[in-house]
C-alpha cells in the first residue's frame, strides 16, 4: 500500500508542476463557470443567482391538490425564485411559452385531485372504479433550460410527495382497519385527513431536500449547477490525462524501470490509478471549494459533499482506465479522452440540463459520471444530505468498479504493463 | 571466483522473429563483463530478460542464486539497472527522483536520505540536486540515470549502452564511474556497440550478433581466437601512386596482402615492426613519399569483422 501511495503522490506532484495541465484542469473550468454565470445573469442578480422565474400556472383541477400546488408556487419561501401567473387557458399559456414570455407552464388537469383522492363515499366502495391517472403537464421553454428545469423539479417533488403520501396513507389505513383501530365507517374522515396535510403544509413538497433543522425554502443557485457541471466536464479530461500518463511512462522508460524495481505489477498499476484518483479529487475539490469561496455557493452537508466528490472521481477514473486500456499510444488516449469529455459533457448535462433532453438522451446519460455527479451536487445545493445521495453514489461506485474490472482484463490481455 | 549470474539457453521470440537465440554465459563476482554487438543484436532484450522485465520464451538465468523466471522479486533485490534510455521524471529534481526511486527499492527514513546524499556526491550533482532534471544537460541526466541504479547498492549492475548520444567529456566521466564502481567491488554487465569501451572496461567480453553469442572470453583470448595479423597503413602524398607502391610490396617477405585505398596502402602482415624498414626502403626506391604510418594491432573490431564479415558500426 505504501508504494501505491508513493506512486500516486508522485503523479499528483508532477501534475501540479505541469502548467499546461493545471490551466486545463483548473483555470479553464473556473473561467467557464464565470462565463456561464455571467451569461445566466447569476452575477447581476444578487447572491441567489436565478430569481423571479416567470411561470404560468393553469389550475383546471380546482380541488385540494391542485390548489396546494398553486400555493407552493405562490409561497413565501419561493417568492424570490418564482414569479407565478395564473391562467385558465392552457393553449394561451403554451403560446406565451412559445413566444418566450415565461420559463414554463404548469397545467394541472381537471380531476388531478380525484385521481389521487377518491371522492367521499367511494374509497372503499366495492363498485368503485379507479380513475385513470391524471398527470400534471409542465410545458417548458427550451431556451430557458435551467429555469424551466427548476420549475419541473418543483412539480416533480410535489407529485412525488403526494404519491408518497397516498401510498403510505392507504397502507396505514388498511393496517388500521385490519388491526381494528379504526372502524370502516371512519375511513372517509381519516383518508381525507391524510391529504388535508398536503394542502395545509404546501411547502413540504419543496422543502423535502432542505436541511434537517429547517423548513427553509429551496433557493437554487444556478452556479450550483454550472460549477460542478464544468468541474465534471474537465474531470473527464483529467482522468484521460492520467490514463495517458501510464502509456507515456511506458514510452519514457519510467514504467519499465518501475517494473524492474521490487514493485509488483499490481502495485504499479494501482499506484497509477491512485494517482489519477488523487488528481481528480484535487481538481474537483479545488473547483468546488472555489465555487464556495468566490461564488458563495452553499454546498450544505460537508460529509455528503466529500463522499460525492470521491465517488464521482472514482466513477470517472474507471472511464479513464478503460480509455487507457483501449488505446495503444498516449496520443490515442488524448484523442479518445477529448471526444469522451465532450460527449459526456453533452450527455451528462454539463452544458444543458438533462431535464431538457429527450428521454433517450436522459437514459444514455446514466452511463456518464457527469449525470450522476450533477444529480448529487444539485441535491446537495437544494439542501440534501448524504442520505439523499445514496442513488448517485451507488451508481458511481458501481460504474467505477465495473470499468476497473474491464480495464484490468484488457490490460492483462494486451500486456500493457509487462511484455 | 563464484558466478553471480549464470545464463542458460535464454531465448526470446516475438512471433516468427527470434530476438535472442539461446545464449549462455556467466559472470563472475567482481568482474566487468561486456556484451558487445551492433544495434539490434539482442543486447537490450537480453538485459530486459535478466532484469525480469521480459519473460524469456525459454531458458533461464540465475542471479545471486535466484531464478529470473521463478523468483523475480528476489532477483530485483540483487540487481540494479541503468537503462539505455533516460528513465527519469524530468519535472522532479535530481534529489526527488533519487528519493522516489529509493523508495521503490524499499529504502526510507534516514538511510534513504544519507544514501541519496552519497549517490549525489558519487555522480557529482550535489550542487545541482535541487534543480529539476529537465534543466540538466544530457550528460548530467545520464549521471542521474546511473545514480538511480546505484541507490540500493546492488551486487550486480546492468548498464545498457549508458554512453549513447552524449559528449566525450560525459562519456569519459561515465567510463571512470564504471571503473570506480568495479573497484569498490560491484559486478557489472555492460552492453555497448563501442569496441573501445568494451576494450577499456572489460575483464571478459561476449560478442553478440543477430541474437547469438558468437564469441566469449577475455580480450586476449578473443583476438587469439581470430589469429589476426597486424595491419600497417601507409598514407602517401597526393601526387604519389599508391598502386605502384602496393605492387612493389607484394613480393616482399612478411607481406601477406597489400590493398590500395584512396591515398593509402594497407599491408597485412604477421608483424608490422619486422617489415617496417623494408617497406620504407621500397617506397624510397620508387620515389614515393610516405607522409604518415599507423600500425593496427588485433582488436575486438577485427574479431567482430572476422566472425561476421561486417564492421561493428553496421
Amino acid at each position: 500500500m505504501r508504494k501505491l501511495l508513493l506512486i500516486g503522490i508522485k503523479d499528483l506532484t508532477l501534475v501540479f508542476r505541469d502548467r499546461a495541465a493545471l490551466t486545463f484542469m483548473l483555470l479553464a473550468p473556473f473561467l467557464l463557470t464565470i462565463g456561464l454565470g455571467l451569461v445566466t445573469g447569476r452575477f447581476s442578480g444578487g447572491a441567489s443567482g436565478l430569481s423571479d422565474i416567470p411561470v404560468i400556472i393553469v389550475n383546471l383541477d380546482d380541488e385540494q391538490l391542485g390548489d396546494a400546488l398553486v400555493e407552493v408556487f405562490s409561497s413565501e419561501e419561493l417568492a424570490d425564485l418564482m414569479e407565478p401567473t395564473a391562467s385558465s387557458d392552457p393553449e394561451a399559456a403554451r403560446r406565451l411559452i412559445d413566444e418566450d414570455e415565461a420559463a414554463a407552464v404548469v397545467i394541472i388537469p381537471e380531476g388531478f385531485t380525484r385521481s389521487i383522492i377518491p371522492a367521499d363515499g367511494t374509497a372503499f366502495d366495492q363498485n368503485y372504479v379507479e380513475t385513470e391517472s391524471v398527470k400534471i403537464e409542465v410545458y417548458t421553454n427550451p431556451s430557458r433550460p435551467t429555469s424551466s428545469g427548476i420549475v419541473k423539479a418543483i412539480v416533480d417533488e410535489f407529485v412525488s410527495r403526494v404519491e408518497e403520501g397516498r401510498t403510505s396513507g392507504m397502507t396505514s389505513l388498511a393496517l388500521l382497519i385490519e388491526s381494528g383501530l379504526i372502524a370502516p365507517q371512519d375511513i372517509e374522515t381519516e383518508s381525507n385527513g391524510l391529504f388535508q396535510n398536503v394542502e395545509t403544509t404546501e411547502s413540504t413538497a419543496i422543502t423535502l431536500k432542505t436541511n434537517q433543522q429547517g423548513a427553509e425554502a429551496v433557493d437554487f443557485d444556478i452556479l450550483a449547477y454550472i460549477a460542478p457541471g464544468m468541474a465534471l466536464l474537465f474531470l473527464m479530461y483529467t482522468v484521460s490525462y492520467g490514463g495517458r500518463s501510464i502509456l507515456a511512462e511506458r514510452s519514457q522508460g519510467t514504467l519499465p524501470r518501475l517494473l524492474i524495481s521490487p514493485t509488483s505489477n499490481v502495485q504499479v498499476l494501482g499506484g497509477k490509478v491512485l494517482g489519477i484518483f488523487f488528481i481528480g479529487v484535487a481538481q474537483v475539490g479545488i473547483l468546488i471549494l472555489a465555487s464556495s469561496i468566490f461564488f458563495r455557493v452553499d454546498w450544505g452537508d460537508t460529509s455528503g459533499l466529500v463522499v460525492l466528490i470521491l465517488a464521482t472521481v472514482f466513477g470517472a477514473t474507471g472511464w479513464g482506465m478503460l480509455i487507457t486500456a483501449l488505446a495503444r499510444t498516449p496520443s490515442q488516449v488524448g484523442t479518445i479522452g477529448s471526444a469522451i469529455m465532450l460527449i459526456f459533457g453533452i450527455l451528462g448535462g454539463s452544458f444543458i440540463q438533462l431535464d431538457q433532453m429527450p428521454p433517450l438522451v436522459r437514459t444514455l446519460s446514466r452511463i456518464t459520471p457527469n449525470a450522476w455527479g450533477l444529480d448529487g451536487f444539485t441535491t446537495l445545493a437544494l439542501g440534501g444530505t448524504l442520505s439523499n445521495l445514496l442513488e448517485p453514489i451507488t451508481a458511481l461506485l458501481t460504474m467505477g468498479g465495473i470499468l476497473f474490472g474491464v480495464a484490468v482484463v484488457l490490460f492483462n490481455r494486451k500486456g500493457i504493463v509487462q511484455k | 571466483m563464484p558466478s553471480i549470474l549464470e545464463v542458460q539457453n535464454l531465448v526470446k521470440q516475438y512471433g516468427d522473429f527470434t530476438a535472442v537465440k539461446g545464449i549462455s554465459f556467466d559472470i563472475k563476482e567482481g568482474e566487468i563483463f561486456s556484451l558487445l554487438g551492433p544495434n539490434g543484436a539482442g543486447k537490450t532484450t537480453t538485459i530486459s530478460m535478466l532484469s525480469t522485465l521480459y519473460t524469456p520464451t525459454s531458458g533461464d538465468a540465475t542471479i545471486g542464486g535466484h531464478s529470473v523466471t521463478k523468483d523475480p522479486m528476489a532477483v530485483k533485490q540483487v540487481i540494479g539497472v541503468v537503462p539505455q534510455d533516460l528513465a527519469l521524471y524530468e519535472d522532479l529534481t535530481a534529489r526527488e527522483n533519487l528519493i522516489f526511486w529509493g523508495q521503490m527499492y524499499g529504502l526510507g527514513g534516514k538511510s534513504l536520505t544519507s544514501r541519496v546524499d552519497e549517490v549525489l556526491e558519487q555522480i557529482g550533482l550535489t550542487d545541482k540536486a535541487k534543480n529539476r532534471v529537465k534543466t540538466y544537460s544530457g550528460g548530467m541526466k545520464r549521471r542521474v540515470n546511473i545514480g538511480v541504479g546505484l541507490l540500493h547498492k546492488p551486487r550486480l549492475l546492468f548498464m545498457d549502452e549508458p554512453t549513447v548520444g552524449i559528449d566525450p567529456q560525459s562519456r569519459r566521466a561515465i567510463l571512470d564511474t564504471v571503473k570506480d564502481l568495479n573497484k569498490r567491488g560491484m559486478t557489472l554487465l555492460y552492453t555497448t556497440h563501442y569496441m573501445e569501451e568494451a576494450q577499456e572496461l572489460s575483464d571478459r567480453v561476449g560478442i553478440i550478433d543477430h541474437g547469438e553469442l558468437i564469441a566469449l572470453g577475455t580480450q586476449a583470448e578473443l583476438t587469439k581466437q581470430v589469429g589476426q595479423t597486424d595491419t600497417l597503413i601507409l598514407h602517401v602524398g597526393e601526387n604519389d601512386d599508391p598502386e605502384m607502391l602496393a605492387q612493389s610490396l607484394k613480393g616482399l617477405k612478411g607481406v601477406q596482402h597489400a590493398e590500395v585505398s584512396d591515398h593509402s596502402v594497407a599491408i597485412v602482415t604477421p608483424s608490422a615492426e619486422e617489415i617496417l624498414a623494408a617497406v620504407v626502403s621500397k617506397a624510397n626506391e620508387r620515389g614515393i613519399k610516405i607522409r604518415t604510418m599507423e600500425i593496427r594491432e588485433p582488436n575486438l573490431e577485427a574479431v567482430f569483422l572476422h566472425l561476421t564479415a561486417r564492421a561493428l558500426r553496421d
